[in-house]
């Protein structure tokens, strides 16, 4: 048994599979930041440090005539959300129930990958990621209730990182309702807003929960660094006679190389 | 009654795992029923008795062939690397070599889950280039 514990639970393998197979479902259309940026891992849970390269002076050597440094890393993050399920639920999916209640691990996992899209997109200070948006280097361009105007807007983008000499292709994070908007329309002569925009990016138009507006960048590679310790995984923490209480988790960082590789599309 | 297939625990494993183990005890199986045919074979004069014998080793070149196939199909690396290897003509170390690099490189890229992981191994989501 590892870390996990899911051994522990009374949980059948079965009861296990609905699970995994549910939590995987939900995650996939979520995760945004996985369809544009680098992944590297999963590394395990013993992965601790994503290295820097880099490195500080020390001073005070402990003997004269000795210069030192000390390595730089970025430590990884532990991300948890807790949920349960009810007993029942998971006694009725063993018999074969293809409608068990498992709304809290939906929540949760929908609170897991938003949180990885915002740290990705919008940096988490106090873990010490800078997120895309803030970090880039062009001046954020006003996205606005319009979206007509938006080929225009993901155009200057896309001109903005041309003239920076970042290639392409280009993929685009968009928030859920700048995402909406473009789903919902056709253009004068009924083609697809989507469908424009793919043309001039030339990659993908992601649905991001968490982004604040859009974020256009190369999706070329080598620019925006995920490094993934022990990937997204369902645990259990402990159970009592009506519901059994577990979490979904993971461990990663997230550094930039080249922050001029991006354009953030204000709300 | 043995349960030799398992190396580890049986009660230990997961259900997946279990059945993994016994479909590769069912292919060493077959692969020896194979080779002991083809000794047989080699060695009986009776006609008939050969027939028979070519018979049932054809029976077990199914057997061992689906058992692959089924091992195959639960574990993509295993298969992309014997994509490479299989039905290829030329050098078979040089096709293995080759598919191991590729397939090994690719399972990196795509952030697929280490052995014995019980994440949910959704890894990298990048659409292929």
């Amino acid at each position: 048994m590892n870390h996990l514990l899911r051994g522990q639970a009374p949980i059948t393998d079965a009861g296990w599979r609905r699970i995994d197979e549910e939590a995987r479902e939900r995650l996939e259309p979520a995760l945004a930041a996985r369809k544009l940026v680098d992944f590297s891992g999963p590394h395990g849970w013993q992965h601790s440090a994503t290295n820097l390269g880099r490195t500080e002076p020390v001073a005070g050597a402990p003997q004269g005539g000795i210069s030192a440094r000390r390595r730089r890393v970025l430590p990884l993050v532990e991300m948890r959300a807790p949920f349960a399920i009810v007993r029942a639920e998971l006694d009725d999916a063993d018999r074969g129930a293809e409608d068990p209640d498992f709304g809290e691990l939906d929540r949760a996992v929908a609170r897991l990958a938003e949180a990885e899209n915002r740290a990705v997109f919008h940096g988490w200070e106090s873990a010490g990621i800078t997120g895309i948006a803030e970090a880039s280097t062009h001046d954020a361009i006003p996205l606005g209730d319009d979206c007509e105007r938006y080929p225009r807007h993901v155009s200057k983008a896309v001109e903005a990182l041309l003239e920076a000499g970042i290639g392409g292709p280009y993929g685009v994070a968009l928030g859920p309702t700048a995402y909406g908007r473009v789903l919902e329309t056709a253009e004068h002569g009924g083609y697809p807003l989507f469908e424009h925009l793919r043309k001039i990016l030339g990659g993908p138009l992601v649905w991001a929960p968490g982004v604040e507006g859009a974020v256009v960048l190369s999706v070329r590679g080598g620019d925006f660094l995920f490094d993934s310790g022990d990937d997204i995984s369902v645990g259990y923490d402990h159970h009592d006679a009506d519901a059994v209480h577990l979490y979904v988790q993971e461990s990663f960082s997230f550094r930039l190389a080249t922050p001029e590789a991006a354009v953030h599309l204000s709300p | 009654m043995g349960f030799d297939q398992y190396h580890e625990p049986a009660d230990e494993l997961p259900e997946a795992t279990r059945t993994f183990a016994r479909l590769c005890a069912s292919l060493t199986e077959e692969a020896e029923a194979i080779g002991w045919y083809e000794q047989r074979l080699a060695l009986e004069r009776d006609a008939e008795a050969r027939a028979v014998m070519r018979d049932a080793q054809g029976e077990e070149f199914k057997h061992f062939a689906m058992d692959l196939e089924f091992l195959l199909r639960r574990t993509p690396l295993w298969r992309e690397i014997a994509q490479g290897i299989l039905f290829q003509e030329g050098d078979i170390v040089e096709h293995g070599e080759q598919a191991e690099e590729e397939a090994v490189e690719g399972a990196g890229a795509r952030g697929e889950p280490l052995p014995g992981s019980t994440s949910l191994g959704i890894g990298s989501l990048r659409e292929a280039p």
